[in-house]
């Protein structure tokens, strides 16, 4: 099966869209994406806008490139040197890949939640404001707004607001991630690009971020790559499939799982392969 | 059948690993019984060294008395000769020994009398042995230990007591009385002097100084500059002149109060009989410590040992180190190794962060860091060279130039002192925190700098608030190893800067209260100098246990402070995720 579906590509090499994308603004756009880790290729020729303050999924076997493609879009892929990047993605509009850009002002834009928790060794306050104070923000009255803004909107405040100064590595796993959510939006982002934000959490943890994503949209445009179909069924409004380095298929995500116009997007979505 | 067992043998070897076992086993068997060997030496020894023993008094054969203290005892082989020569009873107890006779160490102190510390006595030729009750050892300023029988009480030579409770009580009434007067002499000749001697020290490098500038205007013939120099010159002189006046009155003023107190404290002595029959004045002030030893409670004994080890810890080096107390050595090694870590820490991490976090890792950072492994292993009688070389006769000597012209050719900073020392140690234990320091960097997780990254943190930012932090511990354990090795070392010392007996501690109440120039007492140094320079060194290898025992507890106590706050870091940084 998995031959067929090579074989396939090698041959067309052309990305499915869905004429439903058309109706949207993007606020993303990703144009000829070629990426190279060292001499291997990991992603080819990606032509995919994102939505502005949409949910947007990323699916696709592990090995694909969803993480490498998320992490281009806030250029983390540039702390490795043996990385190269051909192509170019705007945000807004505007190249991010210019010369003329501020890597710190970029990543202030675009939060990124990790696929393990990754809290700072410091106290639960110090994690949210985190990027406020490298930021420059001193004032103690904007700082504590903002944390408590942020830990409201990550449906972590209630939990943790008697013990603000206790150090984050306390909280248990769903915690640790909802903190890095409300991290994620402490600096009132564009766009949040989540990497498997639920892998390493119970299922009410689970559900507890989903809520939250949900809640999220509109105010933001949120990135999420996920293995778990249900998941991506539930909080996106539109879903990209991804294999081998190539964007599949991309389009509303109902009409992806309900009718989707590729044999190979229904193979994996159904669980057929992958 | 052989043959399978054979083989099968073979396998168990090879496969099993159990050989593996007992010799990993055995070799740490083998080392933890060492050290531990090792440890119960020095503490039997450091520890016992300060217990008071009774006055044995003996009489030999030959007629000749001695009186002391048993500080040892040993078996030795008597030649044949010496045997033969011997009675009956006393062949028949070294057959029964295996041809081994018994001998003792006898301290028997009164050195201005009988020109020996101690003597060798073998069992043969004691006639009788005794305890006298009324013995006294005495631990005095100067000339070690005196032991005797208290006869008077005199003052100004005139005896006011000959009975042993009068002499008690006037010893009693008048010892802290005389110790106080001899202490304000000693502290108006070591602070108020000194004082005086830096105050005109100061002064007449300025009037050098001045005088050089004179010389050297003179040398360039300008009319003008020569007239200013002149002037200038001329001040000071006279400055100088009045300052000097002024110092010189102070001095015989605190020259008088000296005699004074002198004139007061000698005054009261104790007139000793020896043992050998010859009479001793013994003056109170000298007197540290005194006491029947043959008369003494269990705590009064606990009483001694425990001044003994106050006086230790405490005081200053008395009879060439060989007695008193280690309390400079011990302030410098501490001074010395604080200074060391000022430097060697930030040095070391800095380095670090830059190979492990700016540098592109290529050959040339692996090429750095196997020399910077490799430097560990250079012996460290070679940092001393260099440290001398580099530091001292270079750094020192163009510091000297600049600032301390007037001076020259004395040397201020062109020789060793504990800035040198410190430096030189820094440099020794570099290795030691850059590799302890990488290891902790590298052992931060990827996905915290990411998630740094990500927040729009820069390189710097990322790794002041995300790398650093977590990496404390790690470098703590560097901080930790560096400061165990700087105070133990003592073969660079010797080249830059520790000597024997410091005449001032490197921080004192002159200014500018931390002399860095200046050279220092240190117990690794002190323990070379007591066990191999030592002119008595029958009195000084009890020292060397007692000085190593706490050379080993100070390094113990630093690394456990070191160890509490490291753990404290680890678990506020590290702690468990989940
Ligand atoms: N640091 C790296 N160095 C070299 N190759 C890499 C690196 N990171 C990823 N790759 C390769 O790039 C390809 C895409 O990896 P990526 O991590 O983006 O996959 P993914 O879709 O996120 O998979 P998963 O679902 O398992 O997380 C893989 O073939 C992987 O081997
Ligand atoms: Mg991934």
């Amino acid at each position: 099966m998995e031959e067929t579906l090579k074989n396939s590509f090698d041959t067309e090499r052309k990305t499915v869209y869905d004429p439903l994308l058309n109706n949207e603004s993007m606020i993303i756009s990703l144009k000829e994406l070629r990426l190279f880790y060292g001499n291997k290729q990991a992603l080819f020729n990606v032509n995919m806008d994102i939505p502005k303050g949409k949910v947007t999924a990323l699916i696709g076997p592990s090995g694909c490139g969803k993480s490498t493609l998320l992490r281009c879009i806030n250029r983390l892929n540039d702390l490795l040197d043996f990385v190269r990047i051909e192509g170019d993605i705007t945000l807004n509009g505007e190249s991010i890949y210019d010369k003329s850009v501020d890597l710190s002002e970029l990543r202030k834009k675009l939060g990124m939640v990790a696929q393990k928790p990754n809290p700072f060794p410091m106290s639960i306050y110090e994690n949210v404001v985190y990027p406020l104070k490298i930021d420059g923000v001193k004032k103690k009255s904007i700082l504590d707004e903002a944390c408590e803004k942020s830990l409201k909107s990550a449906g972590l405040w209630e939990e943790v607001k008697d013990r603000l100064k206790d150090n984050a590595l306390g909280l248990s796993g769903g915690q640790q991630q909802r903190l890095c959510i409300a991290r994620a939006i402490a600096p009132e982002p564009e766009v949040i690009l989540m990497d498997e934000p639920c892998s390493a959490l119970d299922p009410l943890a689970t559900m507890k971020i989903e809520e939250l994503i949900l809640s999220l949209r509109g105010d933001y445009t949120v990135a999420i790559v996920t293995h778990n179909m249900q998941q991506a069924a539930r909080v996106s409004d539109y879903t990209a499939f991804m294999y081998m380095g190539y964007l599949v298929e991309y389009g509303n995500t109902i009409n992806i799982f309900k009718k989707p116009r590729l044999k190979d997007t229904e193979d994996y979505i159904t669980g057929r392969f992958g | 059948m052989g043959l399978f067992e054979r083989k099968n043998y073979k396998i168990f070897f090879r496969s099993k690993g159990e050989a593996v076992l007992w010799l990993t086993g055995g070799g740490l068997m083998i080392s933890l019984i060492m050290i531990a060997f090792l440890i119960l030496l020095v503490l039997k020894n450091g520890l016992g060294n300060y217990i008071p023993l009774p006055i044995t008094m003996m009489e030999l054969k030959n007629g000749e008395l001695l009186m002391g203290e048993v500080t040892k005892s040993e078996l030795y082989t008597l030649d044949k000769a010496k045997f033969d020569q011997l009675d009956d009873k006393d062949k028949l107890r070294i057959n029964e020994n295996g041809m081994k006779e018994k001998r003792y160490l006898l301290r028997i102190g009164n050195f201005e009398l009988t020109n020996e510390h101690f003597k060798w006595v073998s069992e043969y030729e004691i006639k009788n042995r005794s305890y006298p009750k009324d013995a006294v050892i005495i631990e005095r300023l100067e000339w070690g230990r005196f032991y005797g029988i208290p006869k008077e009480f005199r003052i100004d030579g005139k005896a006011v007591s000959t009975d042993l409770n009068g002499i008690i009580s006037n010893y009693k009434k008048y010892h802290d009385y005389v110790v106080k007067l001899w202490e304000e002499k000693v502290s108006i000749e070591k602070k108020e002097i000194g004082k005086l001697n830096h105050y005109i020290e100061k002064e007449r490098l300025k009037l050098k100084k001045a005088s050089m500038d004179l010389s050297k205007a003179k040398a360039t013939k300008n009319e003008l500059k020569i007239k200013e120099a002149q002037a200038i010159y001329e001040m000071s002189k006279a400055e100088f002149d009045a300052f000097d006046k002024s110092v010189k009155k102070n001095y015989e003023r605190l020259i008088d109060k000296i005699d004074d107190l002198k004139k007061e404290y000698e005054r009261y002595s104790i007139h000793f009989l020896t043992v050998d029959g010859k009479e001793k004045d013994v003056k109170l002030f000298e007197m540290i410590r005194s006491y029947y030893a043959n008369q003494l409670t269990f705590s009064e004994k606990v009483g001694v040992y425990f001044s003994r080890w106050v006086e230790f810890l405490t005081g200053e080096p008395r009879e060439a180190n060989s007695e008193g107390g280690v309390f400079p050595a011990i302030f410098g090694t501490v001074v010395m190794t604080l200074i060391m870590s000022m430097f060697v820490v930030p040095f070391g991490v800095i380095a670090a962060i830059y190979m492990k976090e700016y540098a592109k890792s290529g050959k040339l950072i692996s090429i750095l860091r196997i020399a910077i492994n490799n430097l560990a292993g250079v012996p460290s009688i070679v940092y001393g060279v260099f440290g001398l070389g580099f530091f001292a006769y270079t750094l020192g000597a163009s510091i000297d130039k600049l600032f301390y012209s007037a001076k020259l050719p004395n040397p201020t900073f062109g020789t060793g002192g504990i800035l040198w020392s410190s430096l030189t140690l820094a440099l020794l234990t570099l290795p030691v925190v850059i590799v302890a320091t990488e290891e902790a960097i590298n052992a931060v997780p990827n996905s915290l700098r990411e998630g740094s990254y990500a927040c729009g943190a820069t390189k710097w930012q990322t790794i002041r608030y995300i790398v650093l932090p977590r990496a404390m511990p790690g470098i703590m354990t560097g901080f930790i190893l560096a400061m165990s090795r700087g105070a133990g070392e003592v073969a660079p010392l010797m080249l830059v800067g520790a000597v024997k007996l410091a005449p001032e501690m490197p921080v004192d109440s002159i200014f500018p209260f931390v002399h860095l120039e200046r050279s220092f007492m240190h117990l690794g140094f002190h323990i070379y100098d007591l066990g191999f320079q030592s002119q008595n060194s029958d009195a000084a290898i009890p020292m060397v246990y007692t000085t190593t025992l706490l050379l080993i507890t100070i390094v113990v106590v630093l690394n456990v402070v070191a160890i509490y706050i490291r753990n404290r870091l680890r678990k506020k940084f590290i702690g468990s995720i989940f």
